[in-house]
């Protein structure tokens, strides 16, 4: 593949890149915020508590014991086995994709701990392509999984995901098939798997790994679905209400556990771990 | 395939001859073995080279042989179990019991309707929570008495909708795909006409993953391809090649394991010839996986898909 050719594959650090803008306006209050106040403050408006998005780092950072990260994610990157274009050619829009996140692939996979607690934790890039999931994230998520065994520890999984990646064709579609394989092997040694639902978790990802958890935790603010407002108004024309899709949606209709604000999510992973870790070895 | 009218029109009129042929003695043999002759080669100039576009719209003519109709042509004493046991009964997807050639087996289909009266009881196929939740408990009797499971997959996708997402859809498929992988017994999955997306996938994650000539196997319709990476309705062609959802391209992706043949035209033109094909590529698969002990069986299925999908490995 010709985007590597010359680049060595790279481990995730969790480093702050030098940000340059000093100043951020809030797309819902509309008051300019301090930005470093913005990234302590979780990616929270300081002002008006919006959310502001956070990429696949700031949430590992957001959620972790600070200097606990090490990456095991194995290294690879996306093939291309339809030598698919649309008005890209695939390869071009992964590199775009690289480009733009810094990252290899659409997630994040790491050992860490979370309140001392160890685990592997895989986190989905929604800027890297819409956080789709094609092969190489399929086989990351499967390999943590392993590696969770491996290490007898939990394994943590943040949607940040539109659903399959179309630029795969069936290889994205039966990723499903293969994340559910290997989650059968983790219940069957009695390790915990928390799923946390974050803005957006749909299609594919949500109809196979994410609905998946022992315990699954919503972010506030998540989008959680499986067909889109788009295609159910294009399929059937049906009015929806206002709340759909949302994270309370889904807890009204006992599609997930929990809701957690963002700034509670670290504790309540937290708490979560600390009651499975008793007695589960 | 607007030459298939053309098609038509000449077997009409061979038909036509043959009857005058029969009532006034007259001897037209001549001239209708000519035109059939005729009529033979324009088949197969129009269908011997389909493009992927004219297979999406083969794999979802009305004509086309339906789950029912391989139910009855292939199967024998076919037993519909309903509903979910949970307040449902989902008609776009059909349960029961069967015989396949002597043996039981548990059936899981989805059914697509043919007129709009059954097309509305069917939701054109497409299958609701309550269906998969149907899957699920088929699936789970099927175990417990080990008759080994046939699905015939046959759906646009899920369907997509308040209800269904009230009823947590994504969830249900998810459930449905574990399922299939725990379940104990050999399972054979077909795609008769359309794979939609995870809506397909939910019951096709079996131990043989097999397709009809024409059928397709998609991530996403062509249609809704075209839209979100075209950004054009207008682009349905190039995105049906881009996909790669012909059973062939899946059978050289290495994603299907076999696939059955189609008479020329599609499967609705020659039922009895697909109904033999089919039958004899479930009778034989079917005999192979009840050769593998239990153990085998899982551990084939597993490693089948813990090793799906394709991507680059680098060094350093």
């Amino acid at each position: 593949m010709t985007i590597f050719k010359d680049k060595q594959y790279f481990r995730v650090k969790l480093e702050k890149e030098a940000d340059e803008a000093l100043w951020l306006r809030c797309k819902s209050c509309g008051e300019l915020v301090f930005k470093k106040r913005v990234r302590e403050n979780n990616n929270i408006c300081p002002n008006c508590g919006e959310y502001f998005f956070l990429t696949a780092r700031e949430r590992i950072e957001s959620l972790i014991d600070e200097e606990s990260f090490e990456d095991v994610s194995k290294p690879i990157v996306a093939d291309d086995p339809l030598g698919f274009q649309d008005e890209k050619p695939y390869p071009q829009r992964l590199e775009e994709a690289q480009e733009k996140t810094g990252l290899p692939s659409a997630i994040i996979l790491g050992s860490a701990s979370i309140s001392q607690i160890p685990v592997v934790i895989g986190v989905m890039e929604f800027q890297f392509i819409g956080g789709s999931m094609g092969s190489v994230m399929g086989e990351q998520i499967c390999h943590g999984m392993e590696e969770a065994i491996e290490r007898r520890c939990p394994f943590v999984l943040v949607s940040s995901s539109g659903g399959a990646r179309m630029q795969e064709g069936a290889f994205a579609l039966l990723q499903m098939v293969k994340t559910t394989a290997v989650r059968t092997r983790l219940a069957r040694e009695r390790l915990p798997f928390i799923s946390v639902m974050t803005y957006p978790t749909t299609g594919g990802v949500q109809a196979s790994i994410a609905s998946l958890g022992d315990i699954i935790i919503a972010e506030k603010g998540a989008m959680i679905g499986f067909a889109g407002r788009r295609v159910i108004k294009e399929t059937i024309a049906e009015e929806l209400p206002k709340n759909f899709q949302t994270e309370a949606f889904a807890l009204k209709h006992g599609m997930i556990d929990r809701v957690a604000r963002r700034e509670e999510l670290r504790s309540e992973l937290a708490a979560v771990l600390a009651f499975f870790q008793e007695g589960t070895r | 395939m607007s030459d298939e009218r053309t098609l038509d029109l000449l077997e009409a009129k061979i038909q036509e001859l043959r009857e005058l042929n029969k009532v006034d003695g007259l001897d037209l043999s001549a001239e209708i073995s000519k035109l059939e002759r005729k009529l033979a080669q324009m088949r197969t100039e129009l269908y011997a080279n389909l493009g992927d576009w004219e297979r999406v719209r083969i794999a979802r003519n009305p004509k086309r042989p339906y789950s029912l109709d391989y139910i009855e042509g292939v199967f024998s004493g076919f037993y519909e179990l309903h509903g979910d046991r949970l307040g449902g009964d989902d008609r776009a997807l059909i349960t029961g019991l069967a015989m396949l050639d002597g043996s039981k087996v548990a059936i899981i289909a989805q059914q697509k309707g043919r007129d709009p009266a059954e097309n509305k009881e069917r939701y054109f196929g497409m299958v609701r929570p309550q269906g998969y939740h149907k899957a699920i408990r088929i699936m789970r009797l099927a175990e417990r008495f080990g008759f080994p499971i046939i699905s015939l997959i046959d759906t646009p996708g899920a369907y997509p909708g308040l209800e269904s997402e009230e009823k947590n859809i994504g969830g249900a498929i998810a459930s449905s795909i574990l399922s299939m992988l725990e379940i104990e017994v050999p399972t054979i999955s077909v795609i008769i006409g359309e794979g939609g997306s995870g809506g397909a996938v939910a019951i096709g994650a079996a131990d043989r993953l097999l397709m009809l000539e024409n059928a397709i196997f998609s991530v996403i319709s062509p249609e809704g391809a075209a839209a979100i990476l075209w950004k054009s309705k207008e682009r349905v062609k190039e995105a049906a090649v881009a996909l790669k959802l012909t059973a062939p391209d899946l059978l050289e992706l290495g994603v299907i394991d076999e696939v059955i043949p189609e008479p020329l035209g599609g499967a609705h033109k020659d039922m009895a010839q697909v109904m033999a094909a089919f039958k004899g590529s479930l009778v034989r698969n079917l005999a192979e996986l009840g050769e593998m002990s239990v153990q085998e069986l899982l551990a084939q299925r597993y490693e089948r898909y813990r090793k799906i999908g394709r991507y680059n490995t680098l060094s350093g």
